[in-house]
């Protein structure tokens, strides 16, 4: 072989979300797909950050509110908001975000473990802060943040 | 070692002939001296240990050999079939079902060795006197005798690359050796065997050849032996310990090969060289390659091995064929659709569109099929059960069962077990009387208990029914009442169906449990539930001194039912079209209130109404202000209970499907369905809406 490929184990890719003007991180491996809004179907008696149920392709799929769980204040959809499928275990979940923006690598030396960096709503489900160029990503432990 | 890839077809397998076994017991019970019974025991219990030897069972086999002795010793006349020792073979049959549980569950067999039911079986076996020790050891060596013939795959033949590498081997001071294994052909899950034996090889050794191809063998695409050309360090003698130790092999029979010399083998082998065909010099590579692949595929599926088994169907090719066809028929009309214009040719469009409708109603029924599994699967441990209740309670009990090809849902299947358990035991325990007592009444001895099961139009009817004593009324209002369930003079005025209704109760079940007072009531209220879960009905029969019977009426499925969508407020929900009884238009001044609760009064029956908006906590709904309410008056139970709506859309066929893992458990809803235009439109649990 002429060119052997370096392959980096450590370096994750992660798919990077807006949600109002905080930027946040989740691994790649976990995302089934990423859809544009569609109909939801609301489920009574389930908590407020449940925004309801959607059709994906047959499957029955719940749908997250992020902003409702954040306790950040509610917006209306525009043209990017955009519902991220997750496969977590043998949950699907869809999580509602206001924008997609890019994917990027990072390696274990880019994250950060946090614990007391933040304290907002949102602190006990945060898995580290990534560093990317200048900018700061959260990255989000969904598997913390599913658990009802 | 790793078995996994042979997990599921050994548990499919075993739970096969336990099932066989547990048939052919109760058989042998009722004419111990039929010796094509006592046979097929043999051989299932020889099965059994055969699969349990190849997975590495060892308790399983401890146990079915020691089994086999005693049957051996039966089949020779040594020992009579007593009843004791039905039952032990029953205890034994219990025990190996517990194995084959545990393997489904764990993967393994687990730890109990069930030491008393083999000392039985042993004890058994030292009581049929001295004559007949050597009942030892008789997993069937006869293939011995025949060891001396030759055996086709040992022709096998080497190319320039194979018999290069011979040399090699021969040249670095390595023996290379040509191995010819036979297996016992009684054998089951040879390829699994051979995956054995190839495993014990390559410990020690390389394989060169195989004859037939590994991919062959492991098809199970050969016969009982193959030979292989290994070469290894190690001499023939070990080669010949290690695979002798290995269970089920018949023979093995090693010979050295001596250095390849332009083809011609120096040794042994230039006479079989004659008639050989040549190979592709890849072969040997390909194989190699595939060998490498196989191991992996066996290291992934023994990390999935941790995990439960997965639940599976049996299903019969005819009914894929079925589906494949469809399936094909709906890409075609699919292609079609795309070549037709709306507008050119309106009337071709709309035919292809029919043509479409009848594909996928005929695909719905052929997945439907694949589901079905015959109500058998169920009904063939019940003979077992009340063998056992039947001796428990002293009491002579025939269990007459037909229509076990009727087909059920798997989902209903899985679940209709258990009540059906209970009203058996009910009907052994409560609904028939004692031996002694029905001799007074001059019926016959033993008692019958049918279980019949038919198909009536979309429902499947299971009966259980026993021409014991009837069910007491008297006694049951006796009960109620002072049990506080009902009055005096309510229990006076009640009609003999509401009185059984009384057995469904609760409170009234758990009442008869404590007093042990005779009569029917043990947990017939989890009965009901049961089956009202599943969409069914539950009702009773009874006259006095010829018996009972009781009508489970269960929809053919679950999946897909018809249903009424309705709008409250903007949600559109579905009401599941069996359980609903009426639709009214009423007038919401003509809505009354009884203690808090809004009642209509429907044809002088109170009836009770809930507001859907509010249960489902709609937000915009209108019909708190309309003057004129749309009531969906449905069935709970025996009851009758108005839904309040906005508006009704109509009738629909709907595939039930589950809201999920993170969603499980809301109240008021049986789960989603999917609507035509692709939303999502939740279903009513009528049951559970108050």
């Amino acid at each position: 072989m002429a060119e052997a490929q370096v392959i980096d184990f450590d370096t994750k890719q992660f798919i990077i979300f807006r949600l109002g003007e905080e930027r946040f991180g989740i691994d790649s491996l976990k995302i089934t797909t990423i859809d544009r809004m569609k109909t939801i179907t609301r489920v009574p008696k389930t908590p407020e950050f449940i925004k309801g149920v959607i059709n994906l392709r047959g499957d029955i799929i719940p749908v997250m509110d992020l902003r409702a769980k954040f306790n950040l204040p509610p917006v209306e959809e525009t043209e990017e908001t955009r519902i991220i499928i997750l496969k977590l275990e043998e949950i699907s979940i869809g999580v509602i975000v206001d924008q997609v923006l890019q994917t990027i690598q990072l390696s274990g030396e880019d994250i950060e473990n946090t614990s007391s960096l933040i304290n907002s709503a949102a602190a006990e489900y945060i898995s580290g802060i990534g560093k990317v160029g200048g900018e700061i990503v959260t990255l989000i432990n969904f598997e913390k943040l599913v658990k009802l | 070692m790793d078995m996994s890839q042979y997990l599921q077809i050994f548990i499919e397998e075993a739970n096969e002939h336990v099932q066989n076994l547990n048939q052919c017991l109760l058989q042998m019970e009722k004419d111990p001296e039929d010796k094509d019974v006592l046979n097929e025991i043999f051989r299932v219990a020889h099965t059994i240990k055969g699969m349990a030897g190849t997975m590495g069972y060892t308790k399983m086999t401890k146990l079915t050999h020691d089994m086999e002795n005693v049957l051996h010793a039966i089949r020779n006349d040594e020992i009579k079939v007593t009843s004791e020792l039905v039952d032990v073979l029953f205890k034994c049959l219990d025990a190996l079902e517990n194995y084959v549980n545990s393997v489904v569950s764990t993967g393994g067999e687990g730890d109990r060795e069930y030491k008393d039911v083999i000392a039985t079986l042993n004890a058994i076996l030292q009581n049929k006197g001295a004559a007949a020790a050597p009942a030892v050891n008789k997993a069937p060596a006869p293939a011995a005798a025949e060891a001396s013939e030759k055996y086709v795959t040992a022709l096998v033949d080497l190319d320039e690359f194979e018999q290069n590498a011979v040399n090699k081997a021969i040249d670095m001071g390595m023996n290379a050796l040509k191995i010819t294994i036979v297996l016992n052909k009684g054998c089951l899950l040879k390829s699994a065997r051979a995956f054995i034996l190839f495993q014990t090889l390559e410990r020690y050794g390389e394989i060169i050849k195989s004859q037939p191809v590994v991919q062959d063998i492991e098809d199970e695409k050969f016969d009982f032996e193959f030979t292989v050309v290994v070469v290894s360090k190690e001499d023939e003698q070990h080669f010949s310990k290690e695979l002798n130790s290995i269970a089920e092999v018949d023979e093995v029979i090693i010979r050295p090969m001596g250095r390849f010399n332009n083809g011609v083998a120096m040794e042994a082998e230039k006479l079989e060289k004659a008639e050989t065909e040549v190979r592709s010099a890849d072969s040997a590579e390909s194989h190699a390659v595939k060998e490498t692949e196989t191991q992996e595929a066996a290291k992934q599926n023994g990390n999935n091995a941790a995990r439960k088994t997965q639940r599976t169907v049996r299903v019969d090719i005819d009914r894929l064929d079925v589906l494949m066809n469809l399936v094909g028929e709906l890409i075609i009309t699919k292609t079609r659709l795309e070549g037709t214009d709306i507008t050119e040719k309106p009337q071709e469009y709309h035919e292809t569109l029919e043509y479409l409708e009848r594909i996928t109603t005929n695909l719905n029924d052929a997945v439907m099929k694949v589901r079905m599994v015959p109500i058998e699967t169920v009904f063939n441990r019940f003979p077992r059960m009340i063998r056992d209740i039947a001796k428990d309670l002293g009491k002579e009990i025939e269990l007459v069962m037909s229509g076990e090809e009727t087909e059920l849902d798997r989902t209903v299947i899985d679940e209709i077990g258990d009540p059906l358990i209970h009203l058996l035991r009910n009907s052994c325990d409560h609904g028939l009387e004692s031996t002694e007592k029905r001799k007074q009444l001059g019926k016959p001895e033993h008692g019958k208990i049918n279980l019949t099961a038919y198909q009536s139009g979309n429902n499947v009817i299971i009966e259980v029914g026993d021409d014991g004593a009837g069910i007491n009324i008297d006694k049951i209002k006796a009960k109620a009442i002072e049990n506080g369930i009902v009055t005096r003079e309510a229990a006076n005025s009640m009609s003999q169906q509401e009185a059984i209704e009384l057995l469904f109760r609760p409170s009234f079940s758990t009442a008869e449990k404590i007093t042990g007072l005779s009569g029917r009531g043990v947990g017939l209220d989890v009965v009901k539930t049961k089956i009202e879960q599943l969409g069914g009905t539950v009702e009773v029969e009874t006259a006095s001194g010829r018996g009972s019977k009781f009508l489970i009426k269960l929809p053919l499925t679950l999946a897909i039912y018809q249903a009424l969508l309705v709008n409250v407020g903007s949600e559109k929900y579905a009401i599941p079209l069996g359980s609903i009884y009426q639709i009214y238009e009423w007038k919401a001044e003509d809505v009354k209130s009884v203690q808090g609760q809004e009642v209509i009064l429907l044809r002088n029956m109170v009836v009770p109404i809930t507001r859907l908006a509010d249960s489902l906590e709609v937000p915009d709904s209108h019909t708190k202000t309309q003057n004129k309410l749309k009531i969906v008056i449905v069935r709970k139970g025996e009851k009758l209970t108005g839904l309040v709506v906005d508006s009704v859309i109509g009738q629909q066929e709907i595939v039930i499907k589950s809201l999920g893992k993170l969603l499980t458990g809301i109240k008021y809803l049986a789960g989603a369905t999917i609507l035509g235009d692709g939303n999502v439109a939740l279903i009513i649990d009528v049951n559970s809406i108050t």
